[in-house]
């Protein structure tokens, strides 16, 4: 066993998955790709819209992919850096708007 | 940003055969990855086979006035492999009776050969179909005596060629050194303006992008898509098209992935993009490479690694196309570099 939760080496293996239940695997990647593919949004907006939410899941698997994703595609270090600032903000704009919770629940409290 | 080649540094990695030797040990020999051999045979595409010649590539010196990290060719100022006028008069001879549709002018930076004007006149005399000079840009801009070469190409309707990694500033000059994005805008902008690259020009100007980095190419048509809309809002450029090549683990481009530890994720990422649509399509399987000193290779990689054509025919000088035609193309693990996601060739996907 392993002594670390994350090895970049998984993420190959992430198609073994299917493997202890082919049917949903299969099904999933299936979705994936095309989830990916290019429609009303571009390939290029895609990739940068999952970088985004790569590092708001802050998953490192996908950290790794899109960026190489990204690069593969042109996406200049400006763009990838606005992208993630965007996650940022709806992550901290999550958390504050929230706030209008606090301050409705202190002003029923408060006399 | 280096600024001698690998051959002027002494490095190990100039030595052709310390690249083949790290290109079948390791993650190879272990079994981890499969020779390229093995990959092809499981297609019965081995032993791969060069088909009738269509492009005639000559590398004519090795001389470069740039020193970019990822050139196969380790080119640079410091490089005196130039190409001489009685090797070109064997290559004439040569052009004059193939029947090959393409002629591809390649270096280092071709301009950089003193009989290079000279051998462009000739060749142009010849009347093939096609007749390429793959120019950096940069030496039109280097030197006085090279400001009149947009001219001089269109006069010989020569296609010009150029590589381009990206339509920034930053990633062109971290790749191919300070200053080159400028002067390549300000080149291209003179290609331009004599009718090079124009919509519906007969005057042919396509870029090469290749990555600037451990990764491969994306998809060549979005790539030009974004190359095109970028170069004419920032700088009215046009060009016809874009040609995505992947960089094959070899020379300068193998130094910096050792160096920088991606060499094994490299090869994986090759690999995994493994393509058998694009082997039969391999431009070693219609493209012939002659070296400055007039040896035959499959291909400008297998030329800088030194391995020689596989036939009886080895040598400008003893050409013969039927000879030629049917050998079996000599490779080894940097020929996956060709075979990834849509292929890639000097003329770009293949597949």
């Amino acid at each position: 066993m392993q002594k670390t939760y994350y090895d970049p080496a998984d993420l190959k293996k992430f198609g073994k998955i299917s493997e202890w239940n082919q049917e949903l695997g299969d099904k999933f990647f299936e979705y994936y790709g095309k989830v990916f593919e290019e429609g009303a949004l571009t390939a290029r907006e895609k990739s940068l819209i999952a970088l985004a939410v790569s590092h708001t899941e802050q998953c490192p698997y996908c950290i790794d992919a899109y960026t190489k994703d990204g690069l593969q595609r042109g996406i200049t270090k400006e763009e990838m850096m606005e992208a993630l600032h965007v996650g940022a903000a709806i992550k901290s704009g999550a958390t504050l708007v929230h706030g209008v919770q606090m301050m409705n629940k202190v002003n029923k409290l408060e006399m | 940003m280096a600024t001698k080649s690998l051959h002027k540094r002494e490095s190990d990695l100039a030595n052709s055969n310390r690249q083949l030797e790290i290109l079948s040990n390791g993650i190879f020999q272990n079994g981890e990855l499969p020779t390229f051999k093995s990959k092809i045979s499981e297609t019965n595409q081995f032993p791969l086979k060069a088909k009738k010649l269509e492009i005639l590539q000559i590398n004519v010196g090795y001389m470069c006035n740039q020193v970019c990290e990822h050139c196969h060719v380790d080119a640079g100022p410091d490089r005196k492999e130039i190409m001489t006028r009685e090797t070109m008069q064997q290559c004439l001879d040569v052009i004059k009776t193939t029947g090959a549709h393409t002629l591809d002018l390649t270096g280092g930076a071709p301009e950089m050969n003193p009989n290079f004007r000279w051998f462009v006149e000739e060749a142009a005399k010849a009347g093939i179909k096609d007749f390429i000079v793959r120019s950096n840009l940069t030496i039109i801009r280097a030197n006085k005596k090279y400001y009149d070469l947009p001219e001089f190409f269109k006069k010989h309707n020569v296609h010009v060629v150029s590589s381009m990694p990206h339509w920034t500033r930053g990633k062109t000059d971290k790749q191919r050194g300070d200053g080159v994005f400028d002067k390549s805008i300000k080149a291209l902008q003179e290609l331009n303006a004599i009718g090079y690259g124009m919509p519906d020009s007969s005057l042919r100007l396509d870029l090469v992008y290749n990555p600037s980095g451990a990764f491969l190419p994306g998809d060549q048509a979005s790539m030009e898509k974004d190359f095109k809309k970028a170069l004419k809002e920032d700088f009215n450029i046009q060009f016809h098209n874009l040609f995505a090549i992947t960089n094959l683990p070899i020379s300068r481009f193998l130094d910096y992935l050792i160096a920088s530890e991606n060499y094994e994720d490299y090869m994986y990422s090759l690999v995994e993009a493994y393509n058998p649509a694009a082997v039969g399509n391999v431009m070693c399987t219609n493209t012939l490479s002659v070296s400055w000193d007039g040896y035959l290779f499959d291909c400008d990689f297998n030329q800088m690694l030194e391995l020689p054509v596989n036939s009886k025919v080895k040598h400008i000088s003893e050409y013969n196309e039927a000879l030629l035609e049917g050998r079996h193309i000599v490779i080894s693990q940097h020929c996956y570099g060709c075979t990834a996601g849509a292929g890639s060739s000097c003329q770009g996907v293949v597949a």
